[in-house]
């Protein structure tokens, strides 16, 4: 059963449409990079499959099943902008997430906190741009979901932290399970992506295995995408 | 750790290559188990399914071989550990000639190049 299933999709603002007809799919085990400029509409799926925004028609399907109070509890969603009170130590938002989601593993949080070199004791106000994602990507990696959706993780992290967060992201998500990853900074996530769609302008302008398009076009999907938009 | 991977060429093929050489160096020793898929993919940064490809690839050349319920382990078979140096070398080398072709250098100079860096 595909994880994540979205046939033409379409949602507009106001009279502007910023999603034309978008379908495709996630299969079980597969980790597939939404790529596109800012303002493409990468984070309009995102929050459609997430509930948090209303489809104007098309179909969205999380294992099966329309998008839902149930769909939630196996969707494990880190957005762009945290929105953790930062009045919080770290310790204290783990503890509300075990009590909100069930599927939720604190041990393996505690775990994930100290190898990326994070007190658990610090106040989220108190942390830079970068830990405070770090401790956003901790969280939505410690509970066993079917997909995971990452908005730009590594927006605010630098470059020697990227091979890091890339490892926890690695390592860290359940067997069986997908993972959706949204960047306009490709060559960042390049090396962990297994297909990749291209957006742009609300449309999906190429999508495919990255390795098969790699070899197909000689170049990296970076320079693919560059080459597209020119 | 992670490496830096050349762009134009598909990464499980650059995974095997550098597996190859972790072998045929010794890092890894004959009979030895190798790393999971997962902490494979960690350590190189990159999908575990890319991981995957280059293993299957990697066995069906009979370097390395699957033990049903235990992994992944080095052949024991000597032999093959060294055609594949040999294919290596082999490999090196023609790329280095190629290379030197398109910059117009003739054999001689390589052969004056090596024999004054004998020591090498």
């Amino acid at each position: 059963m595909n994880v994540l299933q979205i046939n033409n999709l379409n949602k507009s603002f106001q009279n502007k449409q910023v999603l034309k007809d978008i379908s495709f799919t996630i299969k079980p085990n597969r980790i597939v990079g939404l790529l596109g400029k800012n303002g493409c509409g990468k984070t309009t799926i995102l929050k459609i499959v997430n509930d948090l925004l209303t489809k104007d028609s098309g179909s969205v399907l999380v294992m099966g099943n329309p998008i839902s109070v149930e769909t939630k509890k196996l969707i494990s969603y880190l957005p762009e902008r945290s929105y953790l009170d930062s009045d919080s130590k770290v310790i204290e938002v783990i503890k509300f997430f075990e009590t909100f989601y069930s599927d939720f593993n604190k041990d393996k949080a505690r775990k994930l906190l100290k190898e990326l070199g994070l007190d658990e004791n610090a106040r989220l106000a108190k942390m830079s741009k970068g830990m405070k994602e770090k401790v956003g990507l901790v969280l939505v990696m410690s509970r066993s979901a079917k997909l995971y959706v990452l908005d730009e993780p590594l927006g605010g992290v630098d470059p020697a932290t990227r091979d890091v967060v890339l490892k926890t992201i690695l390592s860290n998500f359940d067997d069986g399970a997908s993972m959706l990853i949204t960047t306009h900074i490709i060559s960042d996530v390049e090396s962990i992506l297994d297909d990749v769609i291209f957006i742009n302008d609300g449309k999906i302008i190429l999508q495919g295995e990255a390795e098969t398009l790699r070899e197909e076009h000689g170049a990296s999907i970076d320079e693919i995408f560059r080459r597209l938009l020119k | 750790m992670g490496f830096n991977f050349k762009n134009d060429t598909p990464i499980y093929l650059q995974i095997i290559e550098e597996i190859k050489k972790l072998i045929i160096t010794g890092k890894y020793l004959p009979e030895q188990k190798l790393p999971s898929v997962r902490d494979f993919s960690a350590s190189f940064c990159v999908n575990p399914n890319t991981v995957q490809k280059a293993l299957l690839e990697l066995e069906s050349d009979g370097l390395i071989y699957t033990e049903r319920t235990s992994g992944k382990f080095v052949t024991n078979d000597l032999t093959v550990i060294e055609n594949a140096k040999n294919e290596a070398i082999v490999k090196l080398t023609l790329n280095f000639l190629n290379e030197a072709q398109t910059l117009g250098i003739t054999k001689q100079i390589i052969i004056d190049i090596i024999e004054s860096e004998s020591d090498l």
